[in-house]
């Protein structure tokens, strides 16, 4: 079948989910529905696709599978897709969160239905795309694709200030984007192809490393976020429908850390060992910083939105500790936090959706009328405080553990992060859900529904499975880890050689 | 057999959590209860094939995770320590657990809570048959979130909520230090399993360690830092202001997680990694320091305590020192005794004392109690053991382990022993006045209830002293249990209560001299089997038996001391307290406000953390990076085009302005490139 394989496929299917959402006539009611159901059927097909992907996929092997190529804008610049132990786990949790951002939309949405789920759908490929592209510019094209939808999904079904918020994500990371493309260029004059496994083994000179790895920098610490440019999360959080915010800190924010893991670190070791230090001072005042600021938070998905850039910032901590435990850990930790803080947005825009408020003191004492929710909500809190038994516990050790080989001073300020993580967790969890039910609005507020507990139980389940054997995903980034840290020693000890033949 | 015993209460969890609103709340109870009753009866028999056969262990169940170097189980390490432990956890758990079918018969939650105990059961049993240090940590976390869930388990209580949170946060404070430790040893060590550790531990006893730029005695550090996650959950010196507060959950909850079990846990920590501890005397030295103060500060603050069981509380903290004391100068042995004998003694007396809030409907404060002797006469009884345990009179259990902390201390003949050992010893005089105190205040004297109607001063135990936040509580949940009774008239508990206490009592008073011989006598390597590790110098053991003849009797002088101030006191003069705080207002609000720990914690952690995250947010965030950044970016553009606008005047001669000092800015500028 002209040579595209199943990685085209995920990338085309959720496109053909959305043009035949595009054919349907009408705004009536049944419309809708349609638009609905088939957006779910769309994303439940493409995530099956991606099981079956996952079952082709050896994780005993560093190197790039299930690869496609196809000729495109030149001879050099391909449309090439593959996938490795880095981007496999990205892909499933990228298919596998959408039909809950699709179920989380099926009554909060009300105007202008196929439309957004139009948008998600071609957000899905993009997000797909970003992983499975195996070409610097497919993949900035896809990095940047990503950005439109999710602009019109902020801006379009947002909230109060959704103007300002999508105004201010979008410009903040296509600002960053720029230089990432001037970098690619400059790697296109370099190395003479965009290809991601050739450049992988080519050797880039010292000084021109150092300017591409702020380059790329640039656009990732955007899309991280890391502090200091990590203000447009919040507020693009606060405004985005619950399912925008949901792909916006399980996705979306996963492709900075993507990016460092696929081009930074491998590309450019020289700069990244050089860069490091920067990089950990970054994340540690990311954890205090905002872990702080978390904690004074009125609005429950500020709240959260806070605490997702600090744990973001365990994730960059453990990429630059440059050993397998911080690397796997910090990869880990993405996924995790994917499913915690997804999950987490979910729970939010559970009781938004009743009340259609997100201020912490609208709330108090939902456990006397919502005890599933209670439930659901202190598993999805522990998990985003790092309790041993979630998978939030193990990225967060791991990391830490990998950052105290690197440098303890990194790894004894990081850790403190677990403290205040549990301050404004329970925090949170205390004045939302315990405590006397006396506000009258909430005097007859509803218990989970079937939707929603559908929503919620696999997230539940997965989050506690991953925690008790994380060993499925970890493994996963064992061999390319592996190898990471193989030609990672290697080119250091040529600079070193070389550095001393210089002397 | 130890995945029955581990996972029998995981599975009680389960039913009574998951199904609980299914199969209504007394199969729950029923169920759970069973499934502990045959866990503990196992522990037993594994408590006695391995402490006096052989039959140590190792139990593989699964993987956890792989990465790099680092490789971490789910395994058990089946040793003397773990079973002695298996006893405490499971045996106290049980007869909680029946107790808590009485105790808790009005509650409209009653599945939850015994899922809860379950659960906590569960993840103390995990702690304590770890064989890494990652799994212990696994149970140290479940354990803390269990204690969370029951103490904030009236949950419309202001009071509870925040004890809970208090307890968890605190709990986290010393998880940060057991983070660092356990990151510590696998740095050195290249693994954190207890196997691959303690056989290597000696060639690391010179080793050095960089740590925050101080070069540090590596096994020194690492000792430290896992010793402050163990102040946290044994609430040492510090690190207690949790435990008091965390009262609020109901009292069999108290019983099991805050006397007998969880909060021995540090205990447990410190006995287990006794071969690295050994290694590092400096740490020891803390360890030492630490229990001695804790063990003097929790007795005094003990004394003037008015809330029943805020007073038992205090003195857990404080016996909970007196283990450190002994861990602290190498006598493993008998701090893990006590550990062992306190678990039977403190869990009656917590019992013992929830009978008698069962009896006074829910009354905690002291003040109102007095005379229950005749109306309660079995828990009274029981109360007595208990006490006498505790303050060690002659062959209970408290008298063989505890005066023999007291004679460790003395015989370490260090400065930090001889610190410990006075600190002891002037608690152990306190201890018992406090106890007696407790007794005669609720079983003796004049019945001042009576002048109480029922439904009487809603949750007077609150004492304003104590409600440090000053929330206006709420006791809505304490509506549902108890008051409302009418005529206040105090009644012995039911039976599912009182055999609990039956049992309790007879460990209290035969634990002691049944496994003195094994624990720290003559049966101590054939009864641990290296499970306890002793350097090549430590003799401490021997060296108790030859102590000067006075050693040995002073603490049994101070519990006599102590009983005859508390008779002086509370039953001979009643007027005297009063006078005494009165004449010393000073010294008794420092001892009633506990030392004002909450209060300095507040003002120099709490207040501070809030302003400094309002400053980052507001100042931080929105002001200089939004200010500088994106905001002020727009700003500026619109700054400029608005200025550019109003150069768009429209008027011809204006544009041929503009042009003409360009033409001659530009002419000027090639006429100078042209003169260089």
């Amino acid at each position: 079948m002209l040579g595209f394989g199943i990685l085209s496929g995920l990338l085309v299917l959720p496109l053909v989910g959305a043009a035949f959402i595009l054919t349907l006539r009408g705004d009536g009611e049944a419309a809708r529905s349609n638009a609905r159901w088939a957006a779910l059927a769309t994303t439940i097909a493409t995530f099956l696709l991606s099981l079956v992907a996952w079952s082709r996929f050896d994780t005993g092997s560093a190197s790039f599978q299930l690869i496609e190529s196809h000729a495109w804008l030149t001879e050099t610049i391909r449309f090439k897709l593959g996938v490795d132990g880095f981007s496999m786990p990205f892909i499933l949790l990228t298919t596998f969160l959408m039909p809950f951002c699709i179920l989380a939309s099926w009554e909060s949405i009300t105007h202008r239905v196929k439309e957004y789920f139009v948008a998600f759908l071609v957000l899905e490929t993009t997000m797909i795309g970003v992983f499975e592209a195996l070409d610097l510019v497919l993949f900035y094209l896809f990095f940047e694709a990503g950005l439109i939808p999710m602009f019109l999904i902020i801006g379009i079904w947002g909230g109060k200030r959704r103007i300002y918020a999508s105004f201010k994500f979008f410009l903040y990371t296509l600002l960053g984007s720029v230089l990432m493309l001037l970098a690619i260029m400059a790697m296109y004059w370099a190395a003479g192809t965009t290809d991601i496994p050739t450049l992988l083994t080519f050797k880039f000179a010292s000084n021109l490393q150092t300017w591409l790895w702020l380059a790329f920098f640039a656009s990732f610490a955007v899309k991280m976020p890391m502090w200091p440019v990590h203000t447009w999360l919040p507020d693009a959080h606060v405004e985005a429908p619950t399912a925008g915010s949901v792909i916006l800190a399980g996705i979306l924010l996963k492709m900075g850390g993507y990016g460092f893991i696929r081009v930074s670190l491998p590309m450019f070791p020289e700069a990244s060992v050089y860069f490091a230090p920067m990089v950990f001072a970054l994340s540690v005042v990311a954890i205090v910083y905002t872990s702080l600021v978390a904690l004074v938070q009125e609005d429950m998905k500020k709240l959260i939105a806070y605490s997702s850039v600090a744990h973001m910032g365990f994730v960059t901590m453990g990429l630059f500790s440059m050993n397998p435990q911080g690397i796997q850990g910090a990869m880990f930790q993405m996924v995790s936090h994917g499913l915690v803080s997804g999950a987490l947005f979910l729970c939010v825009g559970v009781v938004y959706d009743r009340m259609h408020t997100r201020e912490i003191k609208a709330y108090g004492g939902l456990v006397n009328r919502m005890p599933l929710y209670a439930v659901a909500f202190m598993i999805f809190t522990m998990a985003n405080v790092g309790l041993p038994g979630t998978s939030g516990f193990v990225g967060e050790f791991l990391t830490l553990l990998g950052a105290f080989r690197a440098n303890t001073w990194v790894s004894f300020f990081a850790t403190t992060g677990v403290i205040l993580s549990a301050a404004y967790a329970l925090w949170l969890y205390r004045r939302v859900v315990y405590g006397v039910l006396d506000k009258p609005a909430l005097q007859d507020i509803a218990d989970l529904n079937r939707r929603e507990i559908i929503t919620l139980a696999p997230l539940v389940l997965l989050v506690i499975y991953y925690g008790v054997q994380p060993g499925p995903i970890l493994d996963a980034f064992a061999a390319p880890t592996d190898m990471l840290m193989k030609s990672y020693e290697a080119a250091l000890a040529t600079v070193k050689t070389a550095a001393l033949a210089a002397y | 057999m130890y995945h029955a015993i581990v996972f029998l209460p995981l599975v009680g969890f389960l039913i009574a959590g998951l199904f609980g609103r299914v199969i209504g709340s007394r199969p729950s109870e029923l169920i759970t209860t069973a499934l502990l009753l045959v866990a503990a009866a196992l522990s037993w028999v594994a408590f006695i094939q391995v402490g006096f056969g052989s039959g140590a262990t190792r139990i593989q169940v699964a993987q956890w995770m792989s990465v790099g170097d680092l490789n971490v189980d789910w395994a058990f390490k089946i040793d003397t320590l773990t079973a002695m432990m298996l006893v405490v956890v499971n045996t106290v758990s049980a007869l909680v657990h029946v107790y808590s079918i009485g105790y808790m018969h009005e509650d409209p939650h009653r599945s939850r809570f015994f899922a809860y105990l379950s659960l906590f059961t569960f993840a103390m049993l995990m702690l304590v048959t770890a064989d890494n240090l990652v799994q212990m940590f696994f149970g140290w976390e479940g354990v803390g979130l269990a204690s969370y869930l029951l103490i904030g388990f009236w949950y419309q209580k202001e009071s509870a909520n925040a004890a809970a949170m208090k307890a968890f946060i605190v709990n986290r404070v010393g998880d940060f230090g057991f983070l660092l430790g356990i990151f510590t040893l696998f740095v050195l060590f290249n693994g954190v399993t207890f196997d691959q550790i303690f056989p290597r531990a000696a060639e690391f006893q010179n080793a050095h360690f960089h740590f925050l730029g101080i070069e540090w005695h590596a096994l020194t550090i690492a000792c430290l830092l896992l010793f402050m996650g163990a102040m946290g959950k044994s609430a040492q010196f510090l690190l207690h202001t949790w435990l008091p507060d965390a009262m609020e959950g109901p009292t069999p909850v108290s019983a099991l997680i805050h006397a007998a079990t969880m909060v021995t846990a540090g205990v447990f920590m410190v006995a287990r990694l006794s071969p690295v501890f050994e290694y590092a005397p400096a740490a020891l030295t803390v360890v030492t320091i630490i229990g001695g103060i804790t063990a003097f500060f929790a007795a005094t603050v003990g004394l003037v305590q008015n809330d029943i069981k805020r007073v038992i509380a205090y003195s857990t903290c404080s016996q909970l020192g007196y283990m450190f004391v002994a861990l602290g100068v190498g006598a493993y042995s008998a701090g893990v005794f006590h550990l062992f004998t306190h678990a039977f003694f403190k869990a009656l007396l917590f019992l013992g004392a929830g009978s008698v809030i069962h009896a006074m409907h829910h009354e905690q404060d002291m003040r109102n109690m007095g005379a229950l002797r005749k109306y309660i006469p079995f828990t009274t009884a029981m109360m007595a053991i208990g006490t006498l345990a505790l303050t060690g009179f002659p062959f209970t259990a408290g008298y063989y382990s505890k005066d023999a902390i007291i004679e460790a201390a003395f015989a370490a003949r260090t400065s930090a022993g001889n610190f410990a050992f006075l600190a002891t010893v002037i608690a152990a005089f306190m201890t018992s006045f406090y106890s007696w105190r407790l007794f005669f205040m609720t079983f003796e004297g004049s019945a001042r209830w009576e002048n109480h109607a029922a439904g009487h001063v809603e949750g007077s135990h609150e004492g304003a002293e104590h409600d440090e936040s000053g929330h206006d509580v709420s006791h809505a949940a304490h509506d549902d249990h108890g008051h409302g009774h009418g005529e206040l008239k105090p009644h012995e508990s039911p039976l599912v209560m009182l055999i609990p206490l039956l049992v309790l009592a007879i460990g209290a008073v035969i634990a002691g001299f049944v496994f003195q011989s094994a624990f720290i006598g003559h049966g101590y390597d054939h009864f641990w089997k290296g499970a306890l590790f002793t350097g090549p110098e430590n003799k401490i053991l021997e060296e108790m038996h030859h102590l000067p003849g006075w050693v040995p009797l002073l603490p049994t002088i101070m519990m006599i001391l102590g009983f005859l101030l508390a008779v002086y006191m509370y039953i001979v003069d009643a007027k005297k307290p009063a006078q005494l705080a009165a004449d010393h207002p000073i010294l008794y609000r420092f001892l009633l406000n506990k030392w004002y720990f909450d209060e300095l914690y507040d003002a120099i952690f709490v207040r501070p953390t809030l302003w400094l995250g309002r400053l980052l947010w507001r100042g931080g965030d929105q002001r200089i990076i939004d200010g500088l950044g994106p905001d002020g970016i727009s700003a500026r553009v619109l700054d400029v085009t608005r200025g550019v606008m109003r150069v768009q005047t429209g008027y011809l001669y204006h544009y041929a302005f503009a042009m003409l000092i360009g033409v001659a800015a530009l002419v000027t500028f090639y006429l100078f490139r042209g003169a260089h």
